[in-house]
């Protein structure tokens, strides 16, 4: 027993243990994923953030130290971000047939998300800088911190609300829209990417290779408009 | 696969120093991708290098995530009293979202006689 803590003890202080069981447990909760049909539920980020919280809750393991394996994981968003050229290259010619709907669709959701949150969080009672950190919550992690900080809020709590949005998004995306009718792969992606940014965009991406272009894009634009519009918003709550 | 990752690595460079050269409020690695785009739109022999790591990449997006939403339960609790104003936020907003998003861009698509083909 002492060898199994001296062994573990060594190798915990390395980044080789976390980096492996995060890509174990994404191994595992996409092949629930995969067994549950893609069923919106079975989200392979929520399935496999919930395992490695219990491993980590279990082993007493700080997220820093975590983090220090999982980072190379992590740093590979911004790559990805830049390889969503792909995907939108391949539908060029679709995109250039949909500008204006896209920038409709964009324009109303980002707006939606913004005033919507900012109202109902007020009406729930949240002070300034609450509303000042929700605010950019549907934008990707990176901007909305960015934004979160510049309107006073606080750019930790915005992450985690960044985080739960797109989760939430991705969990309710094919439910909701399917439940109103939407048939449009296109119209579908880009309002879960308008909405719900990279997580719901991975979502996209698995139901349907339109609706990850097009989700793609829905979350580039609204990065740049909720920078623009969040300020401005805002001051309307306030 | 090397060339069209450095082809990647290089268009995010280029993209966070051009974003903060130029103070914009847009992230790097969106004006990255943006100078990708047209990269691929320039040349179809770098479109066709950059496809299959791009694809790879973009195959498995939700892994990405999976490090920044483990983080995310360590600070559930910070949500601390406002965590009811904050989930009930996040959550019809982002319904609302969705639903007048898609129903935006299906009334112009029916406007302007955009069809999805």
């Amino acid at each position: 027993m002492t060898e199994f803590a001296e062994i573990w003890s060594y190798l915990a202080r390395g980044p080789l243990v976390w980096l492996t069981l995060t890509l174990l447990a994404y191994v595992l909760a996409d092949f629930i994923a995969e067994k549950a049909g893609r069923r919106p539920l079975a989200n392979p980020v929520l399935i496999a953030v919930t395992l490695l919280g219990a491993m980590l809750w279990a082993s007493g393991t700080p997220y820093a130290t975590y983090f220090e394996g999982a980072q190379f994981v992590h740093f590979l968003l911004g790559p990805a971000t830049v390889a969503l050229a792909v995907p939108l290259h391949a539908q060029g010619a679709r995109l250039k047939k949909a500008v204006l709907p896209v920038l409709a669709g964009v324009g109303v959701g980002s707006v939606v998300a913004v005033t919507s949150a900012l109202a109902i969080a007020r009406a729930l009672g949240a002070d300034a800088a609450l509303l000042a950190t929700l605010a950019p919550k549907s934008t990707t992690a990176p901007v909305a911190i960015g934004i979160a900080e510049g309107l006073g809020g606080s750019p930790t709590l915005a992450a985690v609300l960044v985080i739960l949005t797109g989760i939430t998004g991705a969990l309710i995306a094919t439910p909701l829209l399917t439940a109103l009718g939407f048939k449009d792969w296109r119209a579908r992606g880009l309002a879960v990417g308008t909405a719900a940014h990279g997580i719901g965009t991975a979502r996209a991406f698995q139901v349907h290779p339109s609706a990850g272009a097009f989700a793609g894009i829905g979350m580039g634009l609204n990065a740049i408009l909720t920078a623009i519009i969040a300020p401005a918003i805002l001051r309307l709550f306030l | 696969m090397i060339r069209a990752l450095a082809l990647i690595l290089l268009c995010q460079l280029l993209g966070e120093a051009g974003a903060r050269a130029a103070g914009l409020p847009i992230p790097g690695p969106v004006l990255g991708m943006a100078l990708l785009w047209g990269l691929m739109s320039a040349s179809g022999t770098l479109a066709d290098l950059v496809r299959p790591v791009g694809e790879g990449i973009l195959r498995h997006l939700s892994l990405l995530f999976v490090p920044a939403g483990v983080g995310v339960i360590g600070h559930l609790d910070r949500l601390g009293p406002q965590a009811l104003a904050l989930g009930a936020a996040i959550v019809a907003s982002t319904a609302l979202a969705i639903a007048a998003g898609a129903g935006a861009f299906v009334l112009v698509a029916r406007l302007t006689g955009s069809r999805n083909d």
